[in-house]
């Protein structure tokens, strides 16, 4: 689904992204984890085409992001707030969204209602600004207008940071689901390593840059995954 | 303390990115300063003779204290619109151990430097060398000289009391049009000679430096002023928590005519009617509508049938200008998230450009009457509405391909009060001077109606050539999309 190609991104000589393969199949779940600084948002960004790539390319369903808009209609993602539109109600962007991506307004209301749980009776008819939200609130509504419009690919920056923990466990398991039933490919990034490996059957981790393991998760992988970023503090004190 | 936050204002001024990048829009300010600059020492050197000539038997002093209250006015308008009050960021400063008085006291002496202090002084002073080459007591105009001072500073914090009352309004301009209003009708009618007021006491004052201390003590409840409302607002609560607006949905459905660009067309008006920056530039458009009055009832201005096409393109025009010269940079908030939707770009700029278009026909549809000051004018006028629809929309989508500035809709009212800088003016001039001139130009070569048809003839090739021209737009803003997408993700 997702076939990434010798892809680098250097500012001013500094590589901060270097990923000689990378091939995501369709319907995994994919987890993306780092240190501050990893590369993390770096390759969402130009997966998105938000950042032009310094060498090589990704390829999105036989489509080369960077040179043709054609994987817009089957992607959809959330980064962060600056995805939010601060002057629009929940409902409004939601609608907008839909618009975009060839939804009328039933059909997205029939989403929002099956979050209602996720929601908590925060978002859906408050008459309050996006902009308004709690961070949190804010959240719940960029990831749900994420998934509006059946998208086959879902990118997800740090989604459970800034929610709560009843809201974390109902992320969790919205995102299996979209996985396992509908075979949505889905990445994520995170720093909870917790909640990577609850979520992801595949996780990556990423390293000043580079791809340093390539793990399919199993039983033991948050302790591997513990070990190695503890170590990685051993071997900095050390230097 | 002082020294780190002018180390601070320092660094912020020249490591914003847009410093950085618009170099020549900063040399350009600097020219037009100079030309002010000129323009007053000139008036200041040569005023005392100029005034000997004109009116041989009446003393210069006595004349200039006596329209002195036109250039307050005038002043305190100009500020309004031009002067902002400096912004600190002061967040991060709060937590820190720096007393909050030592901040706003920072603030409002950074405010008594800036240039709108500086320029009378360019006149003040040859004016005042001039009165003392002609024998007039030396403590005599070094009393004026001070209270003249006194009073500039007055009026600097006295705007930004305007101001602070202003941002709480909805019609953000009103206050300050109520004021000078007030202080020009009590004189114009009148009712109170604001005129001689202000003149004798000025004289008065510089008879008896003893008085001075009025305006020194005017100035000092005026710093007072701003003080106090400065420091209730440098708490968190205050002034960086956010209000809750409550929502005011209007029915938008008839944008739906327009098939695939309404989603947008919808997001617009809301952009436009739900955020300060924008609404208070809606309100602007009444001036836009009235600009005519302040000419067309003078005689003199209906003699020169060039000006006509000056206010046909501005009156016509004023939301083409005001709104177009910061496309895309409204959009700038969540601008990654537009790029990354299944959009087309050009449905983007098409919305942007009807709603610009229909602002145009609006303005002129409202400017019929001034039919009353003559055919001419409205025939000028209607020329001038069709170039702004076929040459001037697409001149502005156009130069706003090259916006890298971020615009900051939910900027919070505590130190931003404007946000519409002499840059913002200065973008505007090209689109009005060009078909000024040309009309001007033509009108005096080959007469009004060849003047007339050029016009049209120019706005009616721009609209044959629209999706072409959209074409050619649109590519431009997606070759840039990479820098812009950096430049809105930075803040200034």
């Amino acid at each position: 689904m997702i076939y990434t190609k010798d892809l680098s991104k250097s500012y001013s000589g500094t590589t901060v992204l270097n990923i000689e393969e990378l091939n995501i199949p369709k319907g995994q779940s994919f987890g993306l984890v780092g240190n501050n600084g990893a590369g993390k948002t770096t390759y969402f960004s130009l997966l998105l085409d938000l950042i032009k790539p310094s060498t090589g390319n990704i390829t999105s369903n036989e489509v080369i992001v960077d040179q043709s808009e054609d994987w817009k209609p089957f992607t959809s993602a959330f980064i962060d707030e600056s995805f939010l539109i601060g002057y629009l109600t929940p409902e409004e962007y939601f609608y907008f969204i839909g618009d975009l991506r060839g939804q009328n307004k039933a059909d997205v209301d029939k989403l929002t209602a099956s979050f209602e749980d996720f929601f908590n009776g925060e978002i859906i008819g408050k008459k309050k600004y996006l902009r308004d939200l709690s961070k949190g609130n804010q959240k719940k509504a960029g990831i749900v207008a994420a998934l509006i419009g059946n998208p086959e690919v879902i990118i997800l920056d740090e989604p459970f940071a800034n929610l709560d923990p009843t809201t974390q466990i109902r992320l969790k398991q919205i995102l299996k689901d979209l996985a396992e039933k509908q075979g949505v490919t889905i990445l994520v990034s995170s720093h909870d390593l917790m909640h990577v490996t609850d979520v992801c059957e595949r996780i990556v981790v990423l390293e000043k840059g580079n791809i340093v393991k390539d793990l399919e998760t199993n039983p033991t992988t948050l302790k591997e995954l513990e070990a190695h970023f503890a170590s990685n503090m051993v071997s900095q004190e050390e230097e | 303390m002082i020294k780190h936050f002018i180390n601070l204002e320092w660094k912020q001024y020249f490591r914003s990115s847009y410093w950085q990048k618009s170099i020549v829009i900063n040399i350009l300010l600097i020219f037009f300063a100079l030309y002010f600059v000129g323009i007053f020492l000139f008036m200041g050197a040569f005023l005392y003779k100029i005034i000997g000539k004109a009116a041989p038997d009446q003393d210069p002093f006595l004349v200039v204290n006596n329209y002195i209250f036109y250039w307050f006015i005038g002043d305190i308008l100009m500020r309004f619109f031009l002067q902002k009050l400096p912004v600190m960021s002061v967040k991060p400063l709060l937590t820190l151990p720096i007393k909050r008085s030592t901040i706003v006291n920072f603030v409002l002496g950074k405010s008594a430097l800036n240039f709108f202090n500086f320029l009378p002084l360019f006149a003040i002073i040859p004016f005042s060398i001039s009165l003392l080459k002609n024998g007039y007591a030396s403590s005599l105009v070094l009393t004026w000289l001070a209270a003249m001072v006194a009073i500039i500073l007055i009026i600097n914090f006295l705007n930004f009391i305007i101001e602070a009352f202003s941002a709480e309004t909805e019609l953000s301009f009103l206050p300050v049009i109520a004021i000078v209003g007030t202080l020009f009708g009590l004189d114009y009618f009148n009712i109170l000679p604001m005129r001689s007021l202000v003149g004798d006491g000025l004289i008065y004052i510089a008879n008896n430096p003893v008085f001075i201390l009025i305006p020194l003590g005017i100035l000092a409840m005026a710093y007072g002023y701003n003080f106090k409302i400065l420091k209730e607002k440098l708490f968190l609560d205050s002034s960086l928590k956010s209000k809750v607006t409550e929502v005011k949905v209007a029915d938008l459905s008839w944008t739906n005519r327009f098939g695939d660009i309404a989603p947008f067309m919808q997001l617009d008006l809301k952009l436009i009617w739900r955020n300060k920056r924008t609404k208070s530039m809606t309100m602007l458009l009444i001036i836009g509508v009235l600009y005519g009055l302040f000419f067309y009832p003078q005689p003199m201005y209906r003699e020169m049938e060039f000006m006509f096409a000056f206010i046909g393109i501005f009156s016509t025009g004023f939301f083409l200008i005001n709104f177009g010269q910061f496309i895309p940079a409204w959009d700038s908030g969540y601008y990654k998230m537009l790029m990354s939707q299944n959009i087309k770009y050009e449905q983007y700029l098409r919305s942007k450009f009807i709603l610009m278009i229909m602002s145009v026909v609006i303005l002129f549809v409202l400017g019929i009457p001034y039919v009353y000051f003559g055919w001419k004018i409205l025939i000028a006028h209607f020329a001038a509405a069709i170039y702004n629809i076929g040459v001037n929309s697409h001149v502005i989508l156009w130069g706003g391909s090259f916006n890298r500035k971020k615009i900051d809709l939910d900027k919070k009212a505590a130190f931003n009060y404007q946000g519409t800088g002499a840059v913002q003016w200065l973008i505007g001039i090209p689109l009005m001077l060009v078909p000024m001139g040309l009309f001007a130009l033509i009108n005096w070569l080959l007469g009004f109606e060849i003047a007339v048809a050029t016009l049209i003839i120019l706005g009616v090739t721009g609209i044959i050539f629209h999706k072409k021209l959209m074409r050619f737009i649109t590519q431009k803003y997606i070759d840039s999309k990479y820098k812009m997408i950096d430049a809105f993700s930075q803040d200034n």
